[in-house]
Protein backbone atom coordinates (compact mmCIF):
# COMPACT_ATOMS: atom_id res chain seq x y z
CA UNK A 1 0.00 0.00 0.00
CA UNK A 2 1.40 3.38 -0.90
CA UNK A 3 1.38 6.27 1.55
CA UNK A 4 -0.81 9.17 0.47
CA UNK A 5 1.07 12.40 -0.26
CA UNK A 6 -1.27 14.25 2.05
CA UNK A 7 -3.46 12.75 4.74
CA UNK A 8 -5.73 15.01 6.77
CA UNK A 9 -8.01 13.60 9.46
CA UNK A 10 -10.49 15.66 11.43
CA UNK A 11 -8.46 18.86 11.22
CA UNK A 12 -9.97 21.68 13.26
CA UNK A 13 -8.75 25.20 13.79
CA UNK A 14 -10.62 28.01 15.51
CA UNK A 15 -9.82 31.68 15.71
CA UNK A 16 -12.10 32.89 18.46
CA UNK A 17 -15.61 32.16 17.20
CA UNK A 18 -14.51 31.54 13.65
CA UNK A 19 -14.05 27.92 12.64
CA UNK A 20 -11.37 28.21 9.99
CA UNK A 21 -11.18 24.40 9.74
CA UNK A 22 -14.16 22.44 10.94
CA UNK A 23 -13.26 18.76 10.76
CA UNK A 24 -11.47 18.45 7.42
CA UNK A 25 -10.75 14.96 6.08
CA UNK A 26 -8.73 14.78 2.91
CA UNK A 27 -6.36 12.43 1.11
CA UNK A 28 -4.20 13.42 -1.81
CA UNK A 29 -2.46 10.56 -3.58
CA UNK A 30 1.10 10.71 -4.82
CA UNK A 31 1.38 12.20 -8.33
CA UNK A 32 -1.98 13.94 -8.30
CA UNK A 33 -2.59 17.47 -9.54
CA UNK A 34 -5.03 18.46 -6.86
CA UNK A 35 -7.15 21.60 -6.67
CA UNK A 36 -8.29 23.20 -3.45
CA UNK A 37 -11.07 25.64 -4.19
CA UNK A 38 -13.37 27.78 -2.13
CA UNK A 39 -14.37 31.38 -1.57
CA UNK A 40 -12.24 33.74 0.52
CA UNK A 41 -12.24 32.66 4.14
CA UNK A 42 -13.21 29.06 3.34
CA UNK A 43 -10.08 27.74 5.07
CA UNK A 44 -7.81 26.98 2.11
CA UNK A 45 -4.84 28.94 3.39
CA UNK A 46 -5.39 27.73 6.95
CA UNK A 47 -5.31 24.14 5.72
CA UNK A 48 -2.11 24.76 3.77
CA UNK A 49 -0.57 26.58 6.73
CA UNK A 50 -1.42 23.68 9.01
CA UNK A 51 0.22 21.26 6.58
CA UNK A 52 3.30 23.47 6.46
CA UNK A 53 3.50 23.87 10.23
CA UNK A 54 2.83 27.61 10.07
CA UNK A 55 -0.37 27.08 12.04
CA UNK A 56 -1.11 24.45 14.64
CA UNK A 57 -4.39 22.63 14.27
CA UNK A 58 -6.46 22.47 17.47
CA UNK A 59 -7.51 18.91 16.75
CA UNK A 60 -7.00 16.18 14.18
CA UNK A 61 -3.88 15.00 12.42
CA UNK A 62 -2.11 16.07 9.25
CA UNK A 63 0.55 14.03 7.49
CA UNK A 64 2.82 14.72 4.54
CA UNK A 65 4.12 11.55 2.86
CA UNK A 66 3.19 9.69 6.05
CA UNK A 67 5.05 12.07 8.38
CA UNK A 68 3.02 13.84 11.04
CA UNK A 69 3.43 17.61 10.71
CA UNK A 70 3.82 18.04 14.48
CA UNK A 71 5.52 14.97 15.94
CA UNK A 72 7.70 14.32 12.87
CA UNK A 73 7.88 17.88 11.57
CA UNK A 74 11.42 17.62 10.25
CA UNK A 75 10.59 14.86 7.78
CA UNK A 76 7.18 16.33 7.00
CA UNK A 77 8.69 19.71 6.07
CA UNK A 78 11.42 18.12 3.95
CA UNK A 79 8.71 16.56 1.81
CA UNK A 80 6.83 19.80 1.29
CA UNK A 81 7.52 22.85 -0.85
CA UNK A 82 5.18 25.78 -0.27
CA UNK A 83 4.75 28.80 -2.52
CA UNK A 84 3.13 31.33 -0.21
CA UNK A 85 0.26 33.51 -1.33
CA UNK A 86 1.82 36.83 -0.34
CA UNK A 87 4.64 38.23 -2.40
CA UNK A 88 7.31 38.08 0.30
CA UNK A 89 11.05 38.47 -0.12
CA UNK A 90 14.17 39.26 1.87
CA UNK A 91 15.50 42.62 0.66
CA UNK A 92 19.03 41.96 1.91
CA UNK A 93 19.91 39.28 -0.63
CA UNK A 94 20.30 38.54 -4.30
CA UNK A 95 18.26 35.81 -5.98
CA UNK A 96 21.13 33.32 -5.80
CA UNK A 97 21.91 34.17 -2.18
CA UNK A 98 18.26 33.71 -1.24
CA UNK A 99 18.19 30.29 -2.94
CA UNK A 100 21.46 29.17 -1.38
CA UNK A 101 20.27 30.23 2.05
CA UNK A 102 16.95 28.45 1.54
CA UNK A 103 18.84 25.28 0.55
CA UNK A 104 20.92 25.55 3.70
CA UNK A 105 17.80 25.79 5.86
CA UNK A 106 16.82 22.41 4.45
CA UNK A 107 20.25 21.00 5.24
CA UNK A 108 21.63 21.13 1.71
CA UNK A 109 25.08 22.68 1.45
CA UNK A 110 26.14 22.64 -2.20
CA UNK A 111 23.07 23.01 -4.33
CA UNK A 112 24.22 25.24 -7.19
CA UNK A 113 23.62 22.71 -9.96
CA UNK A 114 19.98 22.33 -8.99
CA UNK A 115 19.61 26.06 -8.30
CA UNK A 116 20.90 26.80 -11.82
CA UNK A 117 18.44 24.32 -13.25
CA UNK A 118 15.49 25.87 -11.44
CA UNK A 119 16.63 29.37 -12.43
CA UNK A 120 16.78 28.21 -16.04
CA UNK A 121 13.29 26.72 -15.99
CA UNK A 122 11.83 29.84 -14.43
CA UNK A 123 13.66 32.22 -16.78
CA UNK A 124 15.58 33.73 -13.91
CA UNK A 125 19.16 32.97 -14.96
CA UNK A 126 19.81 36.57 -16.01
CA UNK A 127 18.53 37.80 -12.66
CA UNK A 128 20.57 35.44 -10.47
CA UNK A 129 22.80 38.18 -9.09
CA UNK A 130 20.15 40.88 -8.87
CA UNK A 131 19.00 42.03 -5.47
CA UNK A 132 15.49 40.86 -4.59
CA UNK A 133 14.42 44.48 -4.05
CA UNK A 134 15.03 45.37 -7.71
CA UNK A 135 12.88 42.58 -9.17
CA UNK A 136 9.43 43.14 -10.63
CA UNK A 137 6.43 41.52 -8.96
CA UNK A 138 6.32 38.71 -11.52
CA UNK A 139 10.01 37.98 -11.03
CA UNK A 140 9.59 37.92 -7.25
CA UNK A 141 6.76 35.44 -7.71
CA UNK A 142 9.06 33.18 -9.74
CA UNK A 143 11.73 33.37 -7.03
CA UNK A 144 9.09 32.26 -4.51
CA UNK A 145 8.46 29.21 -6.68
CA UNK A 146 12.20 28.58 -6.92
CA UNK A 147 12.56 28.87 -3.13
CA UNK A 148 9.87 26.25 -2.64
CA UNK A 149 11.75 23.83 -4.89
CA UNK A 150 15.35 24.06 -3.62
CA UNK A 151 15.02 20.86 -1.59
CA UNK A 152 13.30 18.90 -4.38
CA UNK A 153 10.13 18.26 -2.39
CA UNK A 154 7.86 15.45 -3.63
CA UNK A 155 4.80 17.52 -2.65
CA UNK A 156 4.41 21.08 -3.91
CA UNK A 157 1.75 23.46 -2.65
CA UNK A 158 0.93 26.58 -4.60
CA UNK A 159 -1.30 29.02 -2.74
CA UNK A 160 -2.88 31.26 -5.38
CA UNK A 161 0.31 31.55 -7.38
CA UNK A 162 -1.22 33.43 -10.29
CA UNK A 163 -3.00 36.20 -8.40
CA UNK A 164 -2.03 39.41 -10.15
CA UNK A 165 0.34 37.70 -12.56
CA UNK A 166 0.43 38.55 -16.26
CA UNK A 167 -0.68 36.05 -18.89
CA UNK A 168 2.79 35.20 -20.17
CA UNK A 169 4.16 34.40 -16.73
CA UNK A 170 1.03 32.49 -15.83
CA UNK A 171 1.38 30.25 -18.84
CA UNK A 172 5.11 29.77 -18.28
CA UNK A 173 4.45 28.91 -14.67
CA UNK A 174 1.80 26.33 -15.52
CA UNK A 175 4.03 24.76 -18.12
CA UNK A 176 6.73 24.35 -15.48
CA UNK A 177 4.38 23.09 -12.78
CA UNK A 178 2.83 20.59 -15.22
CA UNK A 179 6.30 19.33 -15.99
CA UNK A 180 7.02 18.88 -12.29
CA UNK A 181 3.78 16.96 -12.01
CA UNK A 182 4.72 14.75 -14.97
CA UNK A 183 8.07 14.09 -13.29
CA UNK A 184 6.16 12.62 -10.35
CA UNK A 185 5.67 15.58 -8.01
CA UNK A 186 2.33 15.86 -6.29
CA UNK A 187 0.92 19.34 -6.86
CA UNK A 188 -1.71 21.00 -4.70
CA UNK A 189 -3.11 24.23 -6.02
CA UNK A 190 -5.44 26.84 -4.65
CA UNK A 191 -6.71 29.41 -7.08
CA UNK A 192 -9.56 31.76 -7.74
CA UNK A 193 -9.27 31.21 -11.47
CA UNK A 194 -11.64 28.30 -11.91
CA UNK A 195 -10.77 27.73 -15.54
CA UNK A 196 -7.18 27.18 -14.40
CA UNK A 197 -8.23 24.54 -11.91
CA UNK A 198 -10.46 22.95 -14.54
CA UNK A 199 -7.69 22.51 -17.08
CA UNK A 200 -4.91 21.57 -14.66
CA UNK A 201 -6.37 19.58 -11.78
CA UNK A 202 -7.30 15.94 -11.98
CA UNK A 203 -9.15 16.05 -8.68
CA UNK A 204 -10.74 18.89 -6.77
CA UNK A 205 -11.87 19.59 -3.22
CA UNK A 206 -14.18 22.50 -2.53
CA UNK A 207 -14.09 24.08 0.89
CA UNK A 208 -16.77 26.19 2.49
CA UNK A 209 -16.68 27.54 6.04
CA UNK A 210 -13.87 25.18 7.00
CA UNK A 211 -15.53 22.04 5.62
CA UNK A 212 -15.01 19.95 2.51
CA UNK A 213 -18.29 20.29 0.63
CA UNK A 214 -17.28 18.55 -2.59
CA UNK A 215 -14.47 16.15 -3.38
CA UNK A 216 -14.19 14.30 -6.66
CA UNK A 217 -12.34 14.09 -9.94
CA UNK A 218 -12.75 17.20 -12.05
CA UNK A 219 -14.54 15.10 -14.67
CA UNK A 220 -17.09 13.72 -12.22
CA UNK A 221 -17.72 17.12 -10.68
CA UNK A 222 -18.41 18.57 -14.10
CA UNK A 223 -20.66 15.67 -15.02
CA UNK A 224 -22.50 15.70 -11.71
CA UNK A 225 -23.20 19.36 -11.21
CA UNK A 226 -22.83 21.16 -14.48
CA UNK A 227 -25.06 21.18 -17.50
CA UNK A 228 -24.59 22.04 -21.16
CA UNK A 229 -26.32 25.18 -22.21
CA UNK A 230 -27.93 26.06 -25.48
CA UNK A 231 -28.49 29.77 -26.06
CA UNK A 232 -30.45 31.03 -29.02
CA UNK A 233 -31.56 34.45 -30.22
CA UNK A 234 -34.80 34.37 -32.14
CA UNK A 235 -36.11 36.70 -34.80
CA UNK A 236 -39.35 37.16 -32.86
CA UNK A 237 -40.55 36.12 -29.38
CA UNK A 238 -42.08 32.66 -28.96
CA UNK A 239 -45.65 32.18 -27.87
CA UNK A 240 -45.04 28.78 -26.29
CA UNK A 241 -42.97 28.09 -23.18
CA UNK A 242 -40.26 25.57 -24.01
CA UNK A 243 -38.73 25.59 -20.53
CA UNK A 244 -35.97 28.16 -20.93
CA UNK A 245 -33.94 28.61 -17.75
CA UNK A 246 -33.08 32.18 -18.57
CA UNK A 247 -34.42 34.84 -20.88
CA UNK A 248 -32.72 38.14 -21.50
CA UNK A 249 -32.41 40.64 -24.36
CA UNK A 250 -33.91 38.33 -26.92
CA UNK A 251 -31.75 35.36 -25.88
CA UNK A 252 -33.25 32.14 -24.54
CA UNK A 253 -31.12 29.74 -22.55
CA UNK A 254 -31.87 26.05 -22.20
CA UNK A 255 -30.15 23.61 -19.84
CA UNK A 256 -29.28 20.25 -21.36
CA UNK A 257 -27.94 17.11 -19.72
CA UNK A 258 -26.07 15.86 -22.76
CA UNK A 259 -25.14 17.06 -26.25
CA UNK A 260 -27.49 14.61 -27.95
CA UNK A 261 -30.41 16.60 -26.56
CA UNK A 262 -29.46 19.56 -28.78
CA UNK A 263 -31.12 18.18 -31.85
CA UNK A 264 -34.44 17.57 -30.11
CA UNK A 265 -34.39 21.05 -28.64
CA UNK A 266 -33.77 22.68 -32.00
CA UNK A 267 -36.64 20.68 -33.51
CA UNK A 268 -39.03 21.81 -30.78
CA UNK A 269 -37.95 25.41 -31.36
CA UNK A 270 -38.66 25.09 -35.09
CA UNK A 271 -42.03 23.47 -34.42
CA UNK A 272 -42.95 26.34 -32.11
CA UNK A 273 -42.26 28.74 -34.96
CA UNK A 274 -38.98 30.11 -33.68
CA UNK A 275 -36.53 31.43 -36.24
CA UNK A 276 -32.96 31.23 -34.94
CA UNK A 277 -30.80 34.27 -35.68
CA UNK A 278 -27.81 33.39 -33.47
CA UNK A 279 -26.85 30.33 -31.47
CA UNK A 280 -24.30 29.46 -28.79
CA UNK A 281 -23.49 26.11 -27.23
CA UNK A 282 -21.88 26.21 -23.77
CA UNK A 283 -19.86 23.40 -22.24
CA UNK A 284 -20.20 22.58 -18.57
CA UNK A 285 -17.65 24.58 -16.61
CA UNK A 286 -16.27 24.52 -13.11
CA UNK A 287 -17.71 27.90 -12.36
CA UNK A 288 -21.23 26.52 -12.65
CA UNK A 289 -20.23 23.61 -10.42
CA UNK A 290 -18.61 25.98 -7.95
CA UNK A 291 -21.61 28.29 -7.74
CA UNK A 292 -23.93 25.29 -7.42
CA UNK A 293 -21.90 23.67 -4.65
CA UNK A 294 -21.47 26.89 -2.70
CA UNK A 295 -25.20 27.66 -2.85
CA UNK A 296 -26.18 24.19 -1.68
CA UNK B 1 23.34 21.47 11.90
CA UNK B 2 23.32 22.93 8.38
CA UNK B 3 19.96 24.56 9.09
CA UNK B 4 21.33 26.25 12.20
CA UNK B 5 24.62 27.33 10.61
CA UNK B 6 22.81 28.70 7.55
CA UNK B 7 20.42 30.72 9.71
CA UNK B 8 23.39 32.03 11.70
CA UNK B 9 25.21 32.90 8.47
CA UNK B 10 22.11 34.65 7.12
CA UNK B 11 21.67 36.66 10.31
CA UNK B 12 25.33 37.74 10.33
CA UNK B 13 25.22 38.56 6.60
CA UNK B 14 22.09 40.60 7.22
CA UNK B 15 23.76 43.03 9.62
CA UNK B 16 27.09 42.88 7.83
CA UNK B 17 25.57 44.04 4.55
CA UNK B 18 24.39 47.20 6.31
CA UNK B 19 27.37 47.45 8.69
CA UNK B 20 27.55 51.18 8.19
CA UNK B 21 24.32 51.44 10.19
CA UNK B 22 24.62 48.38 12.37
CA UNK B 23 28.27 48.65 13.42
CA UNK B 24 29.56 52.04 12.27
CA UNK B 25 26.76 54.17 13.71
CA UNK B 26 26.83 52.73 17.25
CA UNK B 27 30.64 53.04 17.33
CA UNK B 28 30.31 56.72 16.43
CA UNK B 29 27.66 57.23 19.13
CA UNK B 30 29.91 55.67 21.77
CA UNK B 31 32.87 57.79 20.67
CA UNK B 32 30.73 60.94 20.97
CA UNK B 33 29.75 59.94 24.51
CA UNK B 34 33.41 59.32 25.25
CA UNK B 35 34.58 62.68 23.94
CA UNK B 36 31.86 64.71 25.65
CA UNK B 37 31.80 63.00 29.04
CA UNK B 38 35.55 62.72 29.33
CA UNK B 39 35.93 66.40 28.40
CA UNK B 40 33.42 67.48 31.03
CA UNK B 41 34.31 65.09 33.83
CA UNK B 42 37.97 64.10 33.43
CA UNK B 43 39.21 66.79 35.87
CA UNK B 44 36.43 66.31 38.42
CA UNK B 45 35.86 62.61 38.95
CA UNK B 46 38.10 59.80 40.06
CA UNK B 47 36.14 56.61 40.55
CA UNK B 48 38.80 54.00 41.21
CA UNK B 49 42.16 54.89 42.79
CA UNK B 50 44.74 55.53 40.08
CA UNK B 51 42.22 55.23 37.23
CA UNK B 52 41.33 58.33 35.19
CA UNK B 53 37.66 59.03 34.46
CA UNK B 54 38.14 58.45 30.74
CA UNK B 55 39.77 55.08 31.37
CA UNK B 56 36.92 54.21 33.72
CA UNK B 57 34.34 55.25 31.16
CA UNK B 58 35.67 53.29 28.17
CA UNK B 59 34.86 49.72 29.37
CA UNK B 60 31.36 50.85 30.39
CA UNK B 61 30.77 52.34 26.94
CA UNK B 62 32.08 49.20 25.24
CA UNK B 63 29.79 46.97 27.29
CA UNK B 64 26.81 49.29 26.83
CA UNK B 65 27.37 49.09 23.06
CA UNK B 66 27.66 45.29 23.21
CA UNK B 67 24.39 45.01 25.11
CA UNK B 68 22.36 47.52 23.13
CA UNK B 69 23.46 46.15 19.78
CA UNK B 70 22.90 42.54 20.76
CA UNK B 71 19.34 43.51 21.63
CA UNK B 72 18.91 45.60 18.50
CA UNK B 73 20.09 42.80 16.22
CA UNK B 74 17.69 40.00 17.06
CA UNK B 75 14.75 42.31 17.78
CA UNK B 76 15.00 44.34 14.58
CA UNK B 77 15.70 41.30 12.41
CA UNK B 78 12.65 39.48 13.75
CA UNK B 79 10.24 42.38 13.57
CA UNK B 80 11.33 43.23 10.03
CA UNK B 81 10.89 39.63 8.95
CA UNK B 82 7.52 39.46 10.65
CA UNK B 83 6.22 42.67 9.15
CA UNK B 84 7.51 42.01 5.65
CA UNK B 85 6.38 38.39 5.92
CA UNK B 86 9.67 36.81 4.94
CA UNK B 87 9.94 35.02 8.30
CA UNK B 88 8.01 32.30 6.49
CA UNK B 89 11.28 31.27 4.80
CA UNK B 90 12.65 30.34 8.22
CA UNK B 91 9.42 28.81 9.51
CA UNK B 92 8.84 26.44 6.56
CA UNK B 93 12.13 24.51 6.74
CA UNK B 94 12.88 21.74 9.27
CA UNK B 95 14.67 24.05 11.73
CA UNK B 96 13.96 23.29 15.39
CA UNK B 97 13.06 26.06 17.81
CA UNK B 98 16.34 25.47 19.66
CA UNK B 99 18.33 25.97 16.45
CA UNK B 100 16.24 29.05 15.70
CA UNK B 101 17.00 30.44 19.17
CA UNK B 102 20.73 29.62 19.03
CA UNK B 103 21.18 31.19 15.59
CA UNK B 104 19.42 34.46 16.43
CA UNK B 105 21.15 34.83 19.80
CA UNK B 106 24.61 33.94 18.50
CA UNK B 107 24.30 36.40 15.61
CA UNK B 108 23.27 39.06 18.14
CA UNK B 109 26.29 38.29 20.32
CA UNK B 110 28.54 38.58 17.25
CA UNK B 111 27.07 41.95 16.32
CA UNK B 112 27.56 43.09 19.93
CA UNK B 113 31.18 41.90 19.89
CA UNK B 114 31.88 43.64 16.56
CA UNK B 115 30.51 46.93 17.85
CA UNK B 116 32.27 46.51 21.21
CA UNK B 117 35.55 45.84 19.45
CA UNK B 118 34.96 48.88 17.23
CA UNK B 119 34.36 51.10 20.27
CA UNK B 120 37.48 49.69 21.94
CA UNK B 121 39.63 50.40 18.90
CA UNK B 122 38.14 53.88 18.49
CA UNK B 123 38.92 54.61 22.15
CA UNK B 124 42.61 53.73 21.80
CA UNK B 125 43.69 57.33 20.96
CA UNK B 126 42.06 58.47 24.22
CA UNK B 127 43.17 55.80 26.69
CA UNK B 128 45.65 53.04 27.17
CA UNK B 129 43.96 49.64 27.52
CA UNK B 130 45.97 46.85 29.11
CA UNK B 131 43.41 44.73 30.89
CA UNK B 132 44.76 42.53 33.69
CA UNK B 133 41.94 39.97 33.47
CA UNK B 134 40.85 39.65 29.80
CA UNK B 135 39.00 36.40 30.41
CA UNK B 136 36.43 38.22 32.55
CA UNK B 137 35.94 40.70 29.73
CA UNK B 138 35.13 37.90 27.33
CA UNK B 139 32.92 36.03 29.80
CA UNK B 140 30.76 39.08 30.54
CA UNK B 141 30.62 40.19 26.91
CA UNK B 142 29.37 36.73 25.91
CA UNK B 143 26.87 36.18 28.73
CA UNK B 144 25.61 39.78 28.69
CA UNK B 145 25.37 39.79 24.89
CA UNK B 146 23.51 36.45 24.97
CA UNK B 147 21.03 37.75 27.53
CA UNK B 148 20.29 40.88 25.50
CA UNK B 149 20.18 38.91 22.24
CA UNK B 150 17.65 36.64 23.92
CA UNK B 151 15.61 39.59 25.19
CA UNK B 152 15.71 40.89 21.62
CA UNK B 153 14.14 37.63 20.43
CA UNK B 154 11.39 38.03 23.03
CA UNK B 155 10.76 41.65 22.05
CA UNK B 156 10.91 40.91 18.32
CA UNK B 157 8.36 38.11 18.65
CA UNK B 158 6.09 39.96 21.06
CA UNK B 159 6.00 43.29 19.21
CA UNK B 160 3.58 43.57 16.33
CA UNK B 161 4.54 47.06 15.27
CA UNK B 162 7.77 49.00 15.14
CA UNK B 163 6.59 51.46 17.81
CA UNK B 164 5.93 48.62 20.26
CA UNK B 165 9.50 47.48 19.75
CA UNK B 166 10.75 51.05 20.13
CA UNK B 167 8.81 51.25 23.41
CA UNK B 168 10.53 48.10 24.69
CA UNK B 169 13.89 49.56 23.68
CA UNK B 170 13.36 53.13 24.93
CA UNK B 171 11.52 52.43 28.16
CA UNK B 172 13.23 49.25 29.33
CA UNK B 173 16.58 48.58 27.69
CA UNK B 174 17.83 52.19 27.49
CA UNK B 175 17.10 53.20 31.12
CA UNK B 176 18.46 49.94 32.49
CA UNK B 177 21.72 50.33 30.55
CA UNK B 178 22.11 54.06 31.20
CA UNK B 179 21.47 53.58 34.95
CA UNK B 180 23.77 50.60 35.26
CA UNK B 181 26.92 52.51 36.19
CA UNK B 182 28.33 53.06 32.73
CA UNK B 183 29.06 56.72 33.46
CA UNK B 184 29.63 56.52 37.22
CA UNK B 185 30.37 54.11 40.03
CA UNK B 186 27.25 53.33 42.00
CA UNK B 187 29.30 54.01 45.16
CA UNK B 188 28.99 57.68 44.33
CA UNK B 189 25.19 57.41 44.56
CA UNK B 190 23.05 58.07 47.65
CA UNK B 191 22.40 54.88 49.61
CA UNK B 192 18.83 54.53 48.35
CA UNK B 193 19.86 54.61 44.71
CA UNK B 194 22.77 52.28 45.41
CA UNK B 195 20.31 49.76 46.81
CA UNK B 196 18.03 50.20 43.79
CA UNK B 197 20.96 49.73 41.41
CA UNK B 198 21.62 46.32 42.91
CA UNK B 199 18.33 45.15 41.45
CA UNK B 200 19.45 46.12 37.96
CA UNK B 201 21.01 43.10 36.24
CA UNK B 202 22.75 45.42 33.77
CA UNK B 203 24.76 46.84 36.66
CA UNK B 204 26.38 43.44 37.23
CA UNK B 205 27.20 43.04 33.54
CA UNK B 206 28.93 46.42 33.40
CA UNK B 207 30.65 45.98 36.75
CA UNK B 208 31.94 42.49 35.97
CA UNK B 209 33.05 43.56 32.49
CA UNK B 210 34.91 46.53 33.96
CA UNK B 211 36.66 44.25 36.49
CA UNK B 212 38.48 42.69 33.56
CA UNK B 213 39.99 46.08 32.67
CA UNK B 214 41.08 47.25 36.12
CA UNK B 215 41.00 44.30 38.49
CA UNK B 216 38.68 46.52 40.59
CA UNK B 217 34.91 46.61 40.77
CA UNK B 218 31.98 47.54 42.99
CA UNK B 219 31.08 43.92 43.67
CA UNK B 220 33.02 40.66 43.21
CA UNK B 221 33.06 39.49 39.56
CA UNK B 222 31.99 36.05 40.74
CA UNK B 223 28.88 37.49 42.35
CA UNK B 224 28.20 39.49 39.16
CA UNK B 225 28.67 36.40 37.04
CA UNK B 226 26.24 34.53 39.27
CA UNK B 227 23.57 37.20 38.78
CA UNK B 228 24.14 37.42 35.02
CA UNK B 229 24.05 33.66 34.55
CA UNK B 230 20.82 33.33 36.53
CA UNK B 231 19.23 36.18 34.54
CA UNK B 232 20.42 34.67 31.27
CA UNK B 233 18.99 31.30 32.25
CA UNK B 234 15.63 32.89 33.11
CA UNK B 235 15.42 34.89 29.88
CA UNK B 236 16.61 31.93 27.80
CA UNK B 237 14.02 29.70 29.49
CA UNK B 238 11.28 32.22 28.74
CA UNK B 239 12.38 32.65 25.13
CA UNK B 240 12.66 28.91 24.48
CA UNK B 241 9.25 28.40 26.01
CA UNK B 242 7.74 31.05 23.72
CA UNK B 243 9.42 29.51 20.69
CA UNK B 244 8.43 25.94 21.54
CA UNK B 245 4.79 27.02 21.81
CA UNK B 246 5.07 28.91 18.55
CA UNK B 247 3.86 32.05 20.36
CA UNK B 248 2.87 34.63 17.73
CA UNK B 249 4.90 32.76 15.12
CA UNK B 250 2.93 29.60 14.43
CA UNK B 251 -0.70 30.75 15.04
Amino acid sequence: MTVPAIEVRGACKRYGDLRALDGVDLDVEGGEFFGLLGPNGAGKTTLISALAGLVRADAGSLKVMGHDVVSDYRNARRQLGVVPQELVFDPFFTVREALRIQSGYFGIRRNDDWIDEILGHLDLTAKADTNMRSLSGGMKRRVLVAQALVHRPPVIVLDEPTAGVDVELRQGLWQFVRRLNRDGHTVILTTHYLEEAETLCTRIAMLKSGRVVALDTTENLLARFATHTLRVRLASPLAADLGAVRQERGWLEFALERYDEVEGMLRRLREAGGEIVEMQLGEPDLETVFVGVMRA
Amino acid sequence: MTGFSTLLYKEVLRFWKVSFQTVGAPVLTAVLYLMIFSHVLEEHVEVFAGVSYTSFLVPGLIMMSVLQNAFANSSSSLIQSKITGNLVFVLLPPISYREFYAAYVLASVLRGLFVGLGVGVAALPFVELSPPAPLWILVFALTGGAMLGSLGVVAGIWAEKFDQLAGFQNFLIMPLTMLSGVFYSIRSLPEFWQAISHFNPFFYMIDGFRYGFFGQSDVSPWASLGVVVVCLALVAGLTLNMLSRGYKLRG
